[in-house]
């Protein structure tokens, strides 16, 4: 139980290094697509099955896939982005990353590990549990993150929609 | 010692042989306890790979042979009678050729990409009910997780093309991840309907939910429900551009393209992008065998009596020849006839086919008599209605007329 842990976590660490320190952009978007498919290995060995398998659906086979696709279509992939960051985006990103430390100390010093209460085994729920809840007692922020979700793909459409006005993009339909 | 192991070695293969459960309880208490895991692991993964790349040997024979039949030729008959050993000359040929990597190539990446694509290939397979016993991990998440290994490989094509820093390679991954992207989407929700009337996504309680026979001699096969005939056919067809096979195989389109993400490879490593290509094909057929033709159970009721795994290669086999016949007699698409294939129509349809799959559940309750004739018929005209509707509005005011051939007679 103990190896696969540590191999699994040094390889979700080398490969989030990986992707903060490596020169070339498409590079750090694999390592990313390594760090986010070691994390599901983690999910999958604490036997959570149904969050570990989406991390890998929507992660590394959507998220990397789109971020690839973005570092393809507004850069060229091959030459690093040698320029320092500006000012601005250092203090803005070091906000972030303060907040997210913020909020995963808390929950790391408020959960049983830290407070010493003994941990409450539910079992490991299955992917029926899982639906169950969520189409009953959650059903609502369910419903709220799917308008929302709708609401952010009508929005890109609409952002993406003026370019195929352009002479360019309506080719000849033969 | 050498007795008891030779006794449970027999006794293993027979237990596969004829059905029984616990195949691998007949050897494992022979052995040392230190080898158990390591052998029980074993036992799943080598037939695996030993079945499924023998079979893909034999299909790349057939699917020359078969194509070649098609076209009125007569395909490879060199190597030994009938060309029967074609694939050990082919797989040759490619062990021994120059592995070439462009100079200006991503010497990691290049070499790291069918590695990449070949592994959750074969994963995908760990999920599989093979037989009535034989399913190599019984998950309850099986079918996320076969959907999730399948989703996992277009990154690799991406890895592919972009090391290989060449045009067509670039342009073909562009094309792969753009199909496989939207064909996924039809396929996961044609497969969802399966899901929704059986209440488990376990491939092998999938399988179990059609045991029996209506009537006494019609399969209880999804296949034969309205909705599970219309989640049928778009899965097929989501399953061929999902396995990048002709009539959807843009990417590597040899008059466009050269071969797409595989033009800068050889040798070894194209060998292996050509076994994951058949090996995906397989595990996707596989699954739609699973899902809607009734997995490893007989057609008829007198047939019980050969062994399931028998059934579910034949029709495994069933769906590799569809494959391979669909090759040989539809054109190419073009790009945008692709990408409206997968969203205007076969994601409206996919959708509405959710909606007939619970008119069909909540009607289950009807009793008069002639009711499922009645069910059967309402749920073909709920599928079927909209197919010649969006048909007609997508085809727009072209008119199928008579073909005039001006230079032939």
């Amino acid at each position: 139980m103990e190896i696969p842990f540590a191999i699994l976590t040094a390889l979700t660490l080398v490969s989030a290094l990986a992707a903060m320190s490596l020169r070339n952009l498409v590079h750090c978007a694999l390592c990313l697509a390594l760090t986010l498919a070691g994390l599901a290995a983690l999910y999958l060995q604490l036997g959570a099955q149904f969050a570990g398998f989406a991390q890998i659906l929507v992660y590394v086979g959507a998220v990397a896939i789109l971020v690839v696709f973005a570092i393809l279509l507004t850069n060229r992939g091959d030459q690093a982005a040698a320029t320092r960051a500006p000012a601005r985006s250092w203090v803005t990103g070091a906000g972030i990353a303060v907040a997210v430390f913020a909020v995963l100390a808390r929950v790391i010093l408020t959960s049983s590990l830290a407070t010493g209460h003994p941990m409450v085994d539910r079992g490991s729920p299955t992917v029926k549990d899982l639906g169950m809840q969520l189409m009953t007692q959650y059903v609502l922020p369910l419903e709220v993150i799917g308008l929302l979700l709708t609401a952010a793909t009508l929005g890109a459409v609409i952002i993406a929609l003026p370019e195929k006005k352009t002479p360019a993009a309506a080719a000849p339909n033969h | 010692m050498i007795a008891d192991l030779l006794n449970g070695i027999g006794l293993l293969l027979w237990r596969v042989v004829s059905d029984q459960p616990d195949a691998k309880g007949a050897l494992l208490p022979v052995l040392p306890a230190v080898l158990q895991p390591v052998v029980s692991a074993v036992l799943s993964v080598a037939p695996i790979i030993g079945v499924f790349a023998s079979l893909f040997a034999l299909t790349t024979l057939l699917e020359r042979k078969g194509l070649g039949r098609i076209q009125n030729r007569l395909g490879p008959n060199r190597v030994g009678p009938f060309g029967i050993l074609q694939p050990a000359a082919d797989g040759l040929k490619m062990l021994t050729k120059e592995d070439i990597i462009p100079r200006s190539a991503d010497k990691v990446v290049h070499f790291l990409a069918p590695v990449c694509l070949a592994v959750p290939t074969l994963l995908a397979f760990a999920v599989l009910p093979y037989g009535r016993n034989l399913v190599p991990l019984d998950l309850d998440a099986g079918l996320l997780f076969f959907f999730a290994v399948g989703a996992s490989t277009e990154l690799s094509i991406f890895m592919a093309g972009w090391s290989s820093r060449n045009k067509y390679s670039l342009l073909g991954a562009m094309r792969a991840i753009a199909q496989m992207i939207s064909y996924e989407i039809p396929l996961i929700v044609s497969s969802v309907t399966v899901v929704m009337m059986t209440g488990t996504l376990s491939p092998m309680h999938i399988v179990e939910h059609q045991a029996g026979f209506i009537w006494g001699f019609i399969p209880h096969w999804y296949v034969l429900t309205p909705w599970g005939f219309a989640g049928f056919v778009i899965f097929t067809i989501a399953s061929l551009a999902e396995s990048n096979r002709s009539p959807f195989d843009l990417p590597e389109a040899e008059s466009e393209l050269i071969a797409g993400h595989l033009t800068e490879y050889s040798g070894f490593k194209y060998a292996l992008f050509f076994l994951a290509e058949y090996l995906g094909m397989f595990a996707i057929s596989g699954l739609g065998v699973t899902l809607f033709l009734g997995g490893w159970h007989a057609p008829l009721p007198g047939l019980e009596w050969i062994p399931s795994f028998v059934w579910f290669f034949g029709k495994l086999v069933s769906m590799v020849f569809l494959f391979i016949w669909i090759r040989g007699t539809v054109p190419r698409l073009r790009v945008d006839q692709l990408l409206n294939l997968a969203w205007k129509f076969l994601l409206p349809l996919a959708l509405i086919n959710l909606v007939v799959a619970a008119v069909w559940h909540f009607t289950a309750v009807w009793t008069f008599p002639g009711a499922l004739v009645v069910r059967w018929l309402l749920g073909a005209a709920l599928i079927g209605g909209p197919y010649v509707l969006l048909g007609s509005a997508l085809s727009g005011a072209k008119k199928n007329t008579l073909r005039v051939y001006r230079y032939a007679t």
